[in-house]
């Protein structure tokens, strides 16, 4: 997996609330059967017009907010389905950070998987980054996973908590099945013990 | 020290492993793959030449992209993706080796239905499938929840999750339903009183004596929507009405085994001291019948009511309710049961169960749906369809003039050709309201059997307790 350290770039204000998976990706999208290309179709909806053109109102459309590799978005960000299709079209779009109040705890987790970094932080953090967001591509936002800080254009610094485990798989690229293999034997002796004491599972 | 919830049992007793940050390495009993979350997990175990780890605990089905026209068998499908995407599962299903019920098996059907039916959800478990419903199986007193797709192969290759703890939340409906609710209403009111936030974070426990009044099916319901409150899972403990319908199922534990489990089965529950870091409580006389009026499950109100305007609300939800309603079409000040409908979709892990069926046939004896609706009704797996044509409901739902369709997920999602058109608007017993969640532009409102059966006889949203009390003239 990608290694996330420290990125300086350009964040987009997205602050509707619930902005559900099907948001992110609709449904006719997660036939592939691949990981990748998703990023064109991100936001589907919102992005593109009933006759297929670019509508000029979305966010992530207009001119200073294209290269957007932050998103502050609104209260319960990823919630709804379970697919992992949403973080993959984020990503491929290049989206690498979220930002918000809080979020659906599968998109949560789902994008830790996929190198990308999803931040909770209290309304008035996520208020005054929403503001600096605002400003378009000439601020840009700074994200710093070791510190676990997010400094605006402006130089002001919010602090954020992390998970230890997931902040080290995140700085360090790991991929948890090969950290979780390496405990096989932990696994086997637990199977035994279950075996005698639950043998009808 | 405090005793401990449920939840607190069911992790304890799957811990393999915790490290001192505290997070732990969790066994799991039972993981359910679809054809649609699955096919780059198995791509990822092939390139690192890994193995599925436990063949027997993972049961494979197709149903998000299944065709539900009958003679789908006979090759109906005619979207190349589609069939693409159903081969790769049987494909990944044989060459590994899992337990599969391939789409002609009378078997086969929605996931978190053929899981209970087939007895492989059983009290106590950890489940998993890569989808968000996977909440269902909470109904045993199972620990179950969704997960993505990088999950779904840690499972393939691991039969564990790296997991950190959530927290207690307790839901109690306390009291009697009154007629005509059900657990959709019940599901509904606790993300009316919650919102869809509510349970981040948290596992929710249903309790109280209107969850205990709720047969198996009425409980699955109850659980299923815990995600639309934002909770990981949601657990009902298990009591006589589990013990009685786990007994006999195909893969049940069964003579001495079942008495052993039955024994552990008992000691399920949450202790009168455990710990709880939210509480609700609801009274159950107080639920009516529900039905949802936006865009997200939060956006609920009793049929009764009217639609809202987005002054009624706070902070980025005013935003949010000013484009659902445009979404919706609606006007604030409108009485819910003037909104005429034009499609009725009955199905899904949610109510595609056999007494779901019978609850909407119920309303449905000697009526007909109003002319120019399209009314569908899909059985959550191919035996809850033969069950139904045994008893008699597929024609009581036939002559109302119901499509009756073969087992999927069809209209909940709309991943196959069951979808709605731009701006049509369908009463669903399905569990999402998203905008284009059953079709681009289509207008979804969330209901009961009972109500959806109701809607599509008068051709608008409707009080399913003004037909109960209203003698049909067959």
């Amino acid at each position: 997996m990608e290694k996330f350290e420290k990125l300086t770039g350009i964040a987009a204000p997205m602050p509707l609330v619930n902005i559900d998976t099907d948001m992110i990706i609709p449904k006719q999208f997660l036939k592939t059967i691949k990981r990748s290309g998703l990023g064109v179709h991100a936001f589907e909806a919102l992005r593109y017009l009933d006759d297929g053109s670019e509508n000029p109102d979305f966010v992530l459309n207009k001119p200073q907010y294209r290269e957007a590799q932050v998103l502050v978005a609104g209260d319960n960000f990823g919630c709804g389905s379970s697919r992992e299709h949403a973080p993959w079209a984020l990503a491929d779009f290049g989206v690498k950070v979220v930002i918000s109040t809080s979020f659906a705890d599968i998109f949560y987790n789902n994008c830790f998987k996929n190198g990308m970094l999803p931040i909770v932080m209290p309304q008035e953090a996520v208020d005054a980054l929403m503001k600096d967001a605002e400003k378009g591509s000439n601020a840009r936002m700074t994200v710093d996973l070791e510190n676990q800080v997010v400094t605006t254009s402006d130089g002001e610094a919010f602090a954020f908590e992390i998970d230890p485990f997931r902040k080290h798989c995140l700085l360090e690229g790991l991929d948890d099945v090969g950290l979780t293999m390496e405990k096989v034997g932990a696994i086997d002796s637990y199977e035994g013990a279950v075996a005698q004491s639950r043998p009808w599972v | 020290m405090s005793g401990k919830t449920l939840y607190d049992k069911i992790w304890d007793a799957h811990v393999v492993q915790q490290d001192e940050d505290g997070t732990c390495l969790l066994y799991i009993d039972r993981h359910l793959v679809h054809e649609v979350t699955s096919p780059q997990a198995f791509e990822g175990l092939r390139m690192a030449g890994r193995k599925v780890r436990a063949p027997q605990r993972t049961i494979a089905v197709p149903d998000h992209n299944v065709s539900t026209t009958p003679g789908r068998n006979e090759g109906v499908e005619k979207n190349e993706e589609s069939r693409i995407q159903l081969a790769a599962l049987d494909k990944n299903a044989k060459d590994f080796e899992l337990v599969y019920y391939p789409v002609d098996d009378i078997r086969q059907g929605i996931v978190h239905i053929i899981g209970p039916e087939q007895g492989w959800t059983l009290p106590g478990m950890t489940v998993v499938c890569g989808d968000s419903h996977t909440a269902t199986h909470g109904a045993f007193g199972a620990l179950a929840h969704g997960i993505g797709t990088s999950e779904v192969e840690h499972v393939l290759a691991t039969q564990t999750l790296i997991q950190s703890k959530s927290k207690n939340m307790k839901v109690e409906i306390t009291g009697k339903l009154a007629p005509g609710v059900t657990g959709k209403d019940v599901t509904l009111a606790v993300i009316a009183h919650t919102g869809t936030g509510g349970g981040t974070g948290h596992v929710i426990e249903y309790c109280g004596e209107a969850i205990r009044s709720l047969s198996m099916e009425g409980r699955m319901t109850v659980c299923n929507m815990a995600i639309e409150g934002g909770a990981r899972a949601g657990l009902i403990a298990p009591d006589e009405t589990t013990f009685e319908y786990v007994k006999g199922r195909p893969h049940s534990p069964k003579g001495a085994q079942f008495e052993a489990a039955l024994a552990w089965w008992k000691t399920l529950y949450s202790d009168d001291d455990a710990h709880w870091d939210k509480v609700v409580t609801i009274r159950g006389e107080d639920i009516a019948p529900l039905v949802t009026w936006g865009t997200s499950p939060e956006d609920v109100l009793p049929i009764t009511g009217t639609v809202p305007a987005p002054e009624d609300f706070t902070g980025g939800k005013v935003e949010a309710v000013k484009r659902s309603l445009q979404y919706m079409g609606l006007e604030a000040g409108t009485p819910l049961t003037e909104i005429e409908i034009d499609t009725v979709f009955i199905g899904s892990c949610t109510n595609g169960r056999i007494e779901d069926l019978r609850a909407a046939a119920e309303v449905l004896k000697g009526r007909k749906i109003k002319d120019g609706i399209r009314a569908m009704v899909v059985p959550g797996s191919g035996l809850v369809r033969a069950q139904a044509e045994e008893e008699g409901i597929a024609q009581i739902f036939i002559d109302a003039g119901f499509e009756w369709r073969m087992a999927g997920c069809s209209m909940c999602l709309a991943m196959n050709p069951d979808q709605l058109a731009p701006g049509e608007r369908c009463a669903a017993t399905s569990n999402r309201n998203f905008e284009g969640r059953q079709g681009k532009g289509g207008r979804t409102h969330l209901v009961s059997p009972a109500m959806a059966a109701a809607a599509a006889v008068t051709g608008h949203l409707t009080d399913v307790r003004e037909l109960m009390q209203e003698p049909v003239s067959a």
